[in-house]
């Protein structure tokens, strides 16, 4: 998620205990999101439903606290651009509440174990790493992972989001949740089901970059052989 | 004279000059070599990541000798500045207009049967009658420093330009429209009257201060219009206008994406008019005090 650190940053003490117990917090969290998951698939078979009841008390507060790291980028203990990682945020959050918690017919489908799989694996290697390197000491195993598995993790992951988006549509139509119609007096519209499509349009400009930025990271950090 | 590329370092030609010879003859030998690179497309730097270098300089005024080297920045594919601004304003001038017929397409079958309130018939000319004003200043009024910009910025700016012109005009020419009090409409009317006027004055002004052919720059004062008298109080009162009009024209719909609008155009605008109001008083000592950059007294 963030850009590789340009020159060593120094940070103040408190502010790396601080990060260093975030990142601990979010990589126990999620592995435990994934032990449920795992869990269920092995006692229930490949059956989604009852997926969601599993997992979605830590679902949401783990990704949920995930918006820390906009204001940790915006303070700058954190090197990623701002822009960045609240795009980022904001495309978990977006999938999370208004989609998978509001619309319930969401959690019975194909694109929710996808995504879910794809944000497990991937948020425990990174908090892992993060955590690792904090303390300066990222075994090689460690960094190879966190720059190679987004490769197969960023389409699964997407797929399933896009599935899922799709999925809310019949219900943002039907009720218009959060959504503002004419007549009012201000003359001013809101669909929350185009603002869906918007957002499902937007991954296609977007996700090319994304990807592409990973691979250009992959590069720099994999490439010369010197650990960080 | 060795003519390097600017990504790479590649060495793309090396010519032979006159001393008093411009950098805009050299553009002139470099597109002979190279066919692609037409002039307005090449930028010369003396460092690969320089400002780009004044064309009209020579080659002696640059402190160039035998095997100097010089940086060539292709620009891109390059368009004419008419053109753009041609397409940038027919593009929300018929949006507009062809959406005013409220089609099928936004509205469904039943939409023009339904009564049309007097705002917005009103909002539509103005709307029609600002973009055409444009367009016949971009033909006959105003005077451009650079000849052309690169191709990317066109597709950029029209989908800005067209799609926001769309947004407007939904609401506006929906069936479900609420018309604000006509007395509010009626005021903001003769407003915007006020400040499309002032935006031609004030582009009328900057054409007279600049003789035809030349890229000279001085700076703008009031003339015997009292439209311009706002040049006391900022340095881009075009964009001081332009905004007044936008703000006029969401009062007399009171329609939020036409303040939607106006705001993403004042947010530009007040870029563009720091910029100028910079280059102003580096440019000249004796630059008025007083004067802010668009809002009087405060920005």
């Amino acid at each position: 998620m963030s850009t590789p650190k340009k020159a060593p940053r120094i940070l103040s003490l408190p502010a790396k205990v601080y990060l260093v117990l975030y990142n601990v917090i979010q990589f126990l969290g999620w592995s435990f999101i994934q032990y449920k998951m795992i869990d269920h698939f092995t006692n229930k078979g490949l059956k989604v439903t009852g997926l969601w009841e599993q997992v979605e008390i830590p679902l949401l507060i783990f990704q949920s606290a995930a918006v820390f790291e906009i204001v940790h980028s915006a303070t700058g203990i954190i090197p990623s651009n701002v822009g960045i990682t609240f795009a980022q945020v904001f495309s978990r959050v977006f999938l999370l509440w208004p989609i998978l918690y509001k619309v319930t017919e969401t959690r019975d489908q194909f694109g929710f174990p996808l995504l879910l799989a794809a944000w497990t694996i991937t948020e425990i290697l990174r908090y892992l790493y993060y955590t690792l390197n904090l303390l300066s000491t990222v075994p090689a195993i460690v960094q190879w992972c966190r720059y190679s598995f987004f490769i197969i993790l960023y389409p699964i992951g997407i797929t399933g989001e896009l599935i899922s988006c799709y999925c809310a549509l019949p219900h943002y139509s039907t009720t218009q949740d959060f959504s503002t119609l004419l007549p009012n007096k201000w003359n001013f519209t809101f669909s929350f089901y185009y603002y869906i499509i918007l957002v499902m349009l937007a991954y296609i400009p977007v996700f090319p970059q994304l990807y592409g930025h990973m691979f250009l990271q992959r590069k720099k950090i994999l490439g010369s052989k010197k650990h960080d | 004279i060795g003519i390097l590329s600017t990504s790479g370092g590649k060495q793309l030609a090396t010519l032979t000059v006159d001393p008093n010879s411009t950098l805009k003859e050299l553009k002139t030998q470099v597109h002979r070599l190279k066919s692609h690179l037409y002039p307005d497309r090449q930028e010369f730097r003396q460092e690969p990541r320089g400002k780009g270098l004044d064309e009209n300089k020579t080659v002696a005024a640059l402190g160039l000798k035998d095997q100097s080297k010089l940086y060539l920045k292709d620009l891109g594919p390059q368009i004419a500045w008419k053109t753009v601004f041609l397409t940038e304003y027919a593009g929300p001038l018929f949006v507009y207009a062809w959406i005013y017929t409220r089609p099928w397409l936004f509205y469904g079958e039943d939409a023009t049967s339904q009564p049309m309130s007097q705002v917005a018939h009103i909002a539509v000319i103005c709307w029609v009658f600002h973009y055409g004003k444009r367009i016949l200043e971009t033909l006959f009024v105003h005077r451009f420093s650079h000849a052309t910009m690169p191709v990317r910025n066109l597709f950029r700016n029209c989908a800005y330009y067209w799609i926001f012109a769309a947004y407007v005009a939904y609401h506006i020419n929906h069936p479900l429209y609420t018309a604000p009090c006509q007395i509010q409409s009626y005021i903001a009317l003769g407003f915007w009257t006020v400040c499309e006027l002032g935006n031609f004055s004030i582009h009328w002004l900057l054409r007279n201060l600049r003789p035809p052919g030349s890229k000279e720059r001085k700076i703008p004062r009031p003339t015997k219009d009292p439209l311009t008298l706002l040049f006391n109080l900022v340095s881009c009162p075009n964009y001081t206008y332009e905004v007044g009009g936008w703000i006029a024209f969401t009062a007399m719909t009171q329609c939020i994406p036409a303040g939607l609008f106006a705001f993403a155009g004042f947010y530009q605008m007040a870029i563009w008019a720091i910029g100028k109001h910079r280059a102003y008083k580096k440019d000249f000592k004796d630059y008025p005090r007083g004067r802010k950059a668009i809002i009087p007294f405060v920005l």
